[in-house]
């Protein structure tokens, strides 16, 4: 659905691409092209450069690239002593990056999916995120855990779930989850900077996607604030909060929507941890409604953190019908295609939910 | 779980031209064409498989019993009487040395004592005595460079102790008052210290195994002549995390003293419900690592294996696995009752018979280093220390209540700040209600 309306264009290498964008920028600003995946990719490149103490460790991430390719290139680039290909074994290897961060290095874990993350969860809550505090300030834990996170394609119950609210629930941490590829390098070099340990939920079906960045973009000093929301579209009848691939369907509906006179403010999360309410409470303000639209299951969510934020804040008298939270169906995702797109929302799950809070037939 | 990673697998072996040619493999397998040619005319054939160092073929079929090799020995330098039994194996460590290895023992069984009793009387929440391991504590830590960094589980105690943790900040820590570096955050016994690199003990259990390979990776990167010393127990061993702190930590070549304090018990269960091998030292072997067993109550043995094992993993860069045969005379903790699993009499063994204090006591006095009535007045004086610095810590304020909300981020958050600006105001307007004399005052 949204790639009908992006042009897509699949950039292989990171490198030339970054010099093209500068060589055509010398007269006027044209924008390149850049997907999720080189954006990950020239933000790890960038920082591995700029600090010694970064490296990149997981499995497969060297000699393979990595299984989704995000490291393409960087171990030839880098050599050993900076991406390192580890043992099939999370917890182990959350563990070694853990350790390395509190003896001063800053490793960038990655899981091959998050889902796999419930194998080390223990060294990613336990130990990374309660060391600073139960150190009493002592022993800091500079650490990224990032991969794909959320549904990707066919991949079924135990490979399709979304882990926002399951780390954005826990003191220590910080969570951002990207959409864009300007998200994408933004926070994936912000939280390789950050003294805290970061979880970096990407999403795989959004690693081939394009977008356009501008020279800004790709600056090695570009950096995205952790804990701020972006508004992607402005609107004044009603708002729509999400986070990663779902803010790209957001957007869509509020361009089909736009047709029917209906103006829907659109926010991009970015950070699901620290949670930018404030944004959020503002747009309410002008909006008077409020839908969130998450791939993660309802109990809990991130959905039901903001909703319950808004009926915490002075922004609640601001809503003329209730809020509603759109999320991922209830259930452990099934394996039919037919039935896994019907467990997620879909663009016409989001007019229908629109319309009603709105009133509209 | 699998299944993507099995898709991974097999997009690899499709693509084997694009891996032949990488030479991190062909450095570590050094195949060479001439020599597995010269092979082909040779009689006895060797196998060539990558994933075994196999010395040849075998043509009746034979499995590898495991009471095949006889156990591993024990080292030792010291008899239960304290005589050093073969000359070239004494540390010949002058005699203060000795006796503050002594003292650092005695204080920490007696400030085990002391804490102990206050938890029973319900000063302090939770404790974890050290009784009978005092030599794996104190005769490693001697070995050491205080700057190499120490990744404890729970039961070292004397290892801080030796390299300057004060009995106060012991206490302080027991306590949770104001001047526990820990900011009376974690239970007793948590302790941590970054000024004398001792990581903070962390309740689950083995996550410091794979935490000490990545700190030695840390270390090997920094190019400095440290290694870490990383203690567990022989139930640590058994989870998942072990494996993976060994295996990389080999695979890795990384300076590391895996260091197992194989006290016959993880709380209730017996080491032979926790394993079928011979014991923790027979693993190195399958990781490729050097390992040695050792008498853990012979303060000696422990040093000098502990010594050398520094040298292996600084010089070669590798690590080293060191199990030390010891027995837990005390409970697990204080949540703990071992009567309900083990016999007084085998315990009483244990504590009278093969104690490493009396060993070392017994090899001091052999020495007229030590006698009767200097042994009267340390005990004396020891106590008296101990006891100042556990009436002193049980007498200071408690932490400021800005500490609730200091640590969870490198830079408070603005949600954080403001709870605490509303928790300040609340306790001013309240005051009667809160006991805000036992406390630090809030900070701004």
């Amino acid at each position: 659905m949204m790639a009908a309306i992006r042009t897509v264009q699949l950039s292989r290498n990171v490198f030339s691409k970054a010099v093209f964008g500068r060589n055509f920028s010398l007269s006027v600003p044209v924008s390149a092209q850049m997907t999720v995946r080189d954006a990950l990719n020239s933000a790890l490149d960038e920082e591995i450069d700029r600090d010694e103490r970064v490296f990149l460790l997981g499995e497969e991430v060297a000699m393979y690239d990595g299984a989704y390719k995000i490291s393409r290139g960087l171990w030839r680039k880098w050599g050993d002593k900076r991406i390192i290909d580890t043992p099939i074994t999370e917890m182990g290897f959350a563990g070694i990056a853990v350790g390395a961060a509190m003896a001063g290095l800053r490793p960038v874990c990655e899981f091959m999916t998050f889902n796999f993350s419930m194998q080390a969860i223990d060294q990613v809550i336990n130990s990374a995120a309660k060391t600073l505090y139960m150190s009493a300030g002592q022993v800091q834990v500079p650490i990224v855990f990032r991969g794909p996170n959320g549904a990707a394609a066919g991949v079924a119950a135990q490979h399709s779930q979304c882990f926002a609210a399951w780390y954005s629930h826990c003191p220590g941490l910080k969570v951002v989850s990207p959409y864009s590829a300007e998200d994408a390098r933004g926070l994936l070099k912000s939280a390789i900077r950050d003294p805290n340990p970061v979880v970096v939920l990407e999403n795989e079906l959004m690693y081939g996607h394009s977008f356009e960045v501008s020279d800004g973009i790709l600056s090695p000093d570009f950096l995205i604030p952790i804990g701020k929301a972006k508004v992607e579209r402005e609107g004044s009848n009603i708002t729509l909060v999400s986070h990663s691939k779902h803010v790209g369907i957001c957007l869509d509906v509020a361009k089909e929507l736009n047709e029917d006179g209906i103006s829907c403010e659109v926010i991009n999360l970015r950070s699901i941890r620290p949670l930018d309410f404030d944004t959020i409470k503002e747009s309410v303000k002008k909006t008077h409604h409020l839908i969130s639209v998450e791939g993660g299951w309802p109990q809990s969510g991130v959905g039901a953190e903001i909703l319950a934020c808004l009926s915490e804040s002075d922004a609640f008298d601001y809503l003329d019908s209730p809020a509603v939270r759109l999320t991922g169906a209830d259930v452990p995702m099934p394996y039919a295609a037919t039935l896994e797109q019907t467990s997620l929302p879909q663009s016409h799950n989001i007019v229908g939910a629109v319309k009603r809070v709105l009133g509209i037939q | 779980m699998a299944s993507i990673r099995h898709f991974c697998r097999f997009a690899r072996s499709l693509k084997p031209s694009y891996y032949s040619s990488k030479p991190i493999i062909q450095s570590t397998r050094t195949f060479s064409v001439t020599s597995w040619h010269r092979q082909l005319y040779e009689e006895e054939e060797k196998p060539q498989f990558p994933g075994a160092k196999s010395a040849g073929y075998m043509k009746k079929l034979e499995f590898i019993k495991p009471n095949q090799y006889d156990g591993i020995p024990t080292y030792r330098v010291l008899s239960r009487k304290g005589e050093i039994l073969e000359a070239d194996q004494d540390p010949n460590l002058d005699e203060d040395y000795v006796v503050r290895m002594y003292k650092a023992m005695t204080t920490m069984n007696t400030m085990d004592k002391i804490l102990y009793e206050s938890q029973r009387q319900g000063r302090i929440s939770f404790y974890m005595t050290n009784f009978g391991e005092e030599g794996t504590h104190v005769g490693s830590a001697a070995a050491l460079d205080g700057g190499d960094l120490v990744f404890g589980q729970y039961r070292e105690a004397g290892v801080l102790m030796w390299r300057g943790f004060k009995l106060d900040q012991f206490m302080n820590q027991c306590y949770g008052n104001t001047l526990d570096v820990g900011k009376g955050r974690q239970m007793p016994v948590h302790y941590g210290s970054q000024e004398l690199n001792f990581y903070t003990i962390s309740s689950p259990l083995a996550t410091q195994m794979p935490q000490a390979s990545g700190a030695a990776y840390a270390l090997k990167r920094a190019g400095k002549d440290l290694c870490v010393v990383c203690y567990f127990g022989d139930g640590a061993a058994s989870e998942g995390d072990a494996h993976a702190a060994l295996n990389f930590a080999a695979t890795l070549d990384v300076p590391v003293i895996f260091f197992c304090r194989n006290n016959g018990y993880a709380i209730s269960t017996p080491t032979h419900e926790q394993y079928r091998g011979d014991g923790i030292a027979s693993r190195g072997h399958g990781y490729g690592i050097y390992s040695v067993r050792v008498d853990g109550n012979d303060v000696f043995a422990v040093y000098n294996a502990t010594k050398a094992a520094r040298n292996i993993a600084i010089k070669e860069s590798r690590p080293v696995l060191i199990e030390a045969m010891t027995y837990r005379i005390g409970h697990h903790s204080t949540s703990d009752d071992s009567s309900a699993y083990r016999s007084v009499d085998e315990v009483h063994y244990w504590d009278k018979q093969d104690h490493p204090i009396s060993r070392l006591r017994n090899y001091m006095m052999s020495q007229d280093w030590w006698d009767a009535d200097k042994e009267k007045a340390w005990m004396v004086e020891t106590r008296e220390n101990v006891m100042q610095a556990f009436q002193k810590a049980e007498k200071s304020l408690k932490p400021s209540p800005t500490e609730l909300f200091a640590d969870v981020y490198d830079e408070m958050p603005k949600r954080l700040q403001q709870q605490h600006e509303e928790m300040k105001r609340h306790v001013e307007q309240y005051k009667e209600y809160y006991p805000s004399e036992i406390y630090e005052p809030f900070r701004s």
